[in-house]
């Protein structure tokens, strides 16, 4: 410590905080700004319910809890733990398959008695905490034999989930390990063919949805096929984004959020609220933001001590870019309705803590790097 | 952990990693700029025409709800019908201050706790800029009054909605059923787009069961309306898909007769053509008016309903489970021909009770004195108790069992309605099952008469008759009829396939049966020869007195001192002609005493009335 103290002469308080708590100030700043954007769109959609601000003020504070203490765990720990939490991960996915609740038509919900726990959220962080784990062993780029391996430890949790059905959740998770697989040097070849394969899959995938999964496809492709249903969200949505023009209503003055014809206006589709109140020049202060949030989180990763250090925050600042794309892609009309909320910015606690846990894994790749090199 | 050898280059891989997150950084940069284009698309190009759809002009989507498919007898007699009502309608987002408008409007018009709670919960569910029915069936000074005061009201309106009528009000309540508001367990049943608009659903009976056909699809209209929520104009519109027609197979002025004819009785007719199966008639008494549960029934009709000693919401044709009595008879006697258990010929002696062996027991017959040497005619025409007690003990519960089982006792018949009841066709795998006890000999006795575990549902009995008179072909009781998709003036004829029949290894036998039930009416000592004086046909028929509790050995009961609920049930099934029938009748009066002086005169007037209005088509 006392090494980097005297390059850098007379740091802040502030910076000497962040030092001490293994925080990146860069990282920080910009979820700083992501979160508190997120509770000034919140409380314009939430109806100015103030209530609903407490709630998740306390999700937050539980969730900047959380990756405080994971902050201080050094990646080599959580290196040594990861094949164990995969396990354990994949066989709660079997126990909620077996005997989990059902909500909202799918199965998610373990219910251990004095808590209710979704095993897939966790496995977001572990898939790519597995997969990395075993790359970090392997010579790299990856041989045939490696790759099959990991492409199976990334299938299983994905198809354990997708049978909940959890579509949204399920793509997450499969990102997350195949960016491992890409930043672990996957051959273009290969990922070429892959996508080939994967197209000519489609009709395949198709019969294997359900009905409900279909219909949010067929809607994206024609909204007006079925404008009492599933086709009223994007329809509405849109309107909200469109009417918002570049400068935006101003804060509070959404008609189409106020009125209530925006639905999950909280949660999935804030987005639209926000797009609609602060216009063009606010949706693009806020992918700017979160753009900056996504290369910090990569140069961080690129400067990891170790393969598993690399691995892992390189998977996780680009499973984040996924959240944002298929949110926003969603909400906009160029992906279909699939259930992922607007990271850290979505009302609702469980997405916030998990994205927090993987912000302190960040963290924790970048600051426990200069001790481990000693 | 395990460590294995591996050749690796670490300063190569944290080169190939820093590439590879160069690409990932460009490909995340990529990406962004398309969603930062998608958004300049909707927002600047698309402004004016998303700006239009918003802010001047906000679009209404509103739902058309279909008009819900006609109920028609089988000779078109309008048994459910649309009729419009007016009712009071409040548009959430154009009331400022909802709690004072109610106030206000409970001085207009009448608003009691229950419609106000009601209200509270549809509040709750539905779009701030959709109408919420607040009261129904406006009467015309209210209306009047509301339209004086309307400038008072912003946001309130009365809007004139189809609401179903039931127009035989009492008469067909338990088949045509009723409907009335969708409530929170049918939400999650229904589509619930396909219900947009809708405020009710099938609740009971056929429009229950044919909910489906007669519900319809929904339409939608998009109005363009100001900021003040008034409709400007119609932007576009689907016209909602109006529910089928659907037509019975009962005939309503049949069905009034029998009604009639069992008044002063609570109880159940069914009346069936046993060559098709349809349902002519259904009647179960006493009644209700479907009409009250339509715009929701009041908490005090409803308790009465629901109270009453007398049941009048249960449907007794299907859910009422009676013990058979003798008219089980013919069917067992049936048996004990085709199980060679007795020869059609052969006598037994009545002589008035019956002993097992090694038993104290007596068994009684109805007649004390005993009928005297009995073949199976006679014992159907007189009901002999004891020829079936010896007649059971020869078949054995398993062989009774069987054979009864083939004629449909003991199992729903699958008629289009929910709720239906199997009744109960005791064996020994039964008992064992659900008491853990063994059958005894006596039981078997019991049962060869109807009586005892044995129970059946009117409707059972009717299909039962049915398949005996037409001697083993099965026809699946049924009350659909016809589809009707309105405007088309086309329906289209539901025709069920016979099921499997019940094959006789000797034809013959069929009727030897048959005849002792012409005997039962045209018999010189045949139990219901007053019902068949004066036919130009014969008809038969089986006339049953089930026991409502069991009579100590020996004693002699006198139905004055017993209360009526205590008195026995009256039974009677029948069919007419007995050549080629053409109707078939099941009564069941409760407490009625006796089949032969109560059930059988119900089931004449029901076939003479059939008859007058069939002229030629029943064969002599």
């Amino acid at each position: 410590m006392s090494k980097i103290q005297d390059k850098q002469y007379f740091p802040s308080f502030s910076l000497r905080l962040m030092r001490v708590l293994h925080l990146d100030h860069a990282l920080m700043f910009g979820i700083g700004a992501l979160l508190l954007v997120g509770l000034i769109v919140l409380y314009s959609a939430g109806d100015e319910s103030s209530a609903l601000i407490h709630r998740q003020l306390t999700r937050i504070a539980l969730a900047v809890v959380v990756m405080l203490i994971i902050a201080q765990i050094p990646s080599s720990t959580l290196r040594f733990w990861s094949p164990w939490m995969y396990i354990v991960g994949v066989i709660l996915l079997v126990l909620v398959l077996l005997m989990g609740d059902v909500g909202k038509g799918a199965q998610r919900w373990l219910d251990l008695g004095f808590i209710r726990f979704q095993p897939s959220e966790m496995m977001k962080l572990v898939t790519p905490m597995m997969v990395a784990w075993y790359f970090a062993e392997k010579p790299l780029p990856p041989s045939w034999r490696t790759l099959f391996i990991a492409a199976v430890l990334i299938l299983v949790p994905t198809f354990l989930i997708a049978r909940q059905p959890d579509l949204g959740t399920s793509l997450l998770i499969f990102a997350a390990g195949f960016f491992v697989l890409f930043l672990g040097g996957l051959s273009w070849r290969l990922m070429i063919g892959m996508c080939v394969l994967a197209a000519s899959m489609l009709p395949v995938l198709w019969h294997f949805m359900h009905d409900y999964q279909r219909g949010r496809v067929m809607t994206l492709l024609d909204p007006g096929r079925d404008p009492l249903g599933a086709g009223y969200h994007i329809i509405q949505s849109q309107i909200a984004i469109g009417s918002g023009g570049v400068y935006g209503r101003g804060w509070l003055n959404g008609s189409q959020s106020h009125l209530n014809f925006l639905p999950e206006q909280s949660t999935d589709f804030i987005f639209a609220v926000f797009a609609e109140e602060f216009g063009l020049i606010g949706g693009l202060f806020l992918l700017v933001l979160y753009g900056f949030i996504i290369i910090r989180g990569l140069m961080i990763a690129a400067q990891g001590q170790d393969t598993y250090a690399r691995l892992l925050g390189g998977s996780l600042s680009m499973t984040f870019f996924v959240y944002l794309f298929v949110n926003v892609g969603m909400v906009s009309g160029i992906l279909p309705v699939v259930g992922v909320p607007l990271p850290l910015i979505s009302y609702g606690g469980t997405s916030m803590v998990t994205l927090m846990a993987a912000f302190g894994m960040l963290m924790s790749i970048n600051s426990h790097r200069k001790l481990w090199s000693k | 952990m395990l460590h294995r050898a591996v050749i690796k280059n670490h300063t190569l891989e944290a080169q190939l990693f820093k590439r590879r997150a160069l690409v990932a950084a460009i490909f995340c940069v990529l990406i962004l700029l398309v969603l930062l284009s998608r958004l300049v698309y909707l927002q600047f190009f698309e402004f004016s025409h998303f700006s239009t759809l918003s802010e001047n002009n906000r679009v209404h989507l509103s739902p058309l709800a279909p008009n819900r498919g006609l109920i028609y007898d089988r000779n078109g007699v309008v048994l459910a019908e649309n009729r419009p009502s007016y009712q009071l309608e409040l548009t959430p987002e154009q009331i400022k201050d909802m709690p004072e408008t109610l106030l206000d409007l409970a001085e207009i018009v009448d608003l009691d706790e229950d419609t106000l709670k009601r209200f509270d919960r549809l509040l709750k569910r539905s779009n701030k800029f959709e109408g919420v029915p607040l009261r129904t069936k406006l009467s015309e000074e209210e209306v009047a009054k509301l339209a004086v005061n309307r400038h008072r009201f912003p946001g309130v309106e009365v809007k004139a909605r189809l609401g179903r009528y039931y127009p035989m009000a009492k008469s067909m309540a338990h088949v045509v059923g009723y409907v009335g508001r969708i409530d929170e367990n049918e939400l999650k049943r229904i589509d619930e787009t396909n219900y947009k608009g809708t405020t009710h659903i099938g609740k009971n009976g056929l429009e229950r069961y044919y909910e489906d056909q007669l519900h319809g699809l929904v339409g939608y209209q998009n109005n363009e309306v100001n900021v003040q929520g008034r409709e400007l104009r119609v932007l576009d519109k689907i016209p909602p898909v109006p529910g089928n027609n659907i037509w019975l197979t009962l005939d309503a002025r049949l069905q009034q007769v029998a009604e009639k004819a069992l008044q002063g009785y609570t109880g159940s007719v069914v009346v069936m053509k046993p060559h098709t199966g349809e349902i002519l008639a259904m009647v179960s008494l006493p009644s209700f008016d479907p009409n009250l549960f339509v715009h929701g029934i009041s908490h005090k009709n409803y308790k009465r309903l629901r109270d009453s000693p007398d049941r009048p919401l249960f449907n007794r044709s299907i859910k009422g489970q009676y013990p058979p009595g003798s008219t089980i008879k013919p069917f067992v006697g049936l048996g004990g021909l085709e199980t060679k258990s007795i020869g059609h010929k052969e006598q037994i002696n009545c002589t008035g009770h019956y002993l097992l062996p090694n038993e104290e027991r007596k068994y009684r017959d109805w007649k004390k004195t005993g009928h005297g040497m009995v073949d199976l005619e006679k014992s159907i025409a007189e009901s002999c108790d004891v020829y079936y007690y010896e007649l059971s003990y020869r078949m054995g519960i398993n062989r009774i069992h069987e054979f009864l089982h083939r004629f449909g006792f003991g199992e729903k018949t699958g008629v289009d309605l929910l709720g239906e009841r199997a009744g109960l066709l005791p064996s020994r795998e039964w008992k064992k099952r659900t008491r853990n006890k063994i059958w005894f000999p006596g039981e078997t006795l019991i049962t060869g008469i109807g009586q005892g575990y044995m129970l059946a549902t009117p409707l059972q009995l009717a299909s039962a008759t049915s398949i005996l008179s037409m001697r083993g072909k099965v026809y699946s009781p049924h009350l659909l009829s016809a589809i009707e998709v309105p405007g088309s003036e086309e329906k289209v004829n539901i025709v069920l396939p016979p099921r499997e029949p019940v094959k006789l290894k000797r034809e013959a036998n069929w009727a030897y049966s048959i005849n002792g039930m012409v005997s039962v009416l045209h018999g010189l000592r045949g139990t219901a020869r007053n019902t068949g004086y004066g036919l130009d046909f014969k008809m038969a028929g089986k006339t049953g007195t089930a026991q409502v509790f069991g009579i100590a050995q020996d004693a002699e009961y006198d139905e004055e001192t017993i209360a009526k609920k205590l008195r026995d049930h009256a039974l009677f099934v029948s069919f007419a002609p007995y050549k080629d029938p053409q109707i078939v009748v099941a009564v069941i009066a409760e407490n009625g005493s006796h089949g032969s002086s109560v059930a059988a005169p119900i089931a004449r007037k029901i076939i003479d009335e059939w008859i007058t209005n069939n002229k030629g088509t029943i064969a002599k």
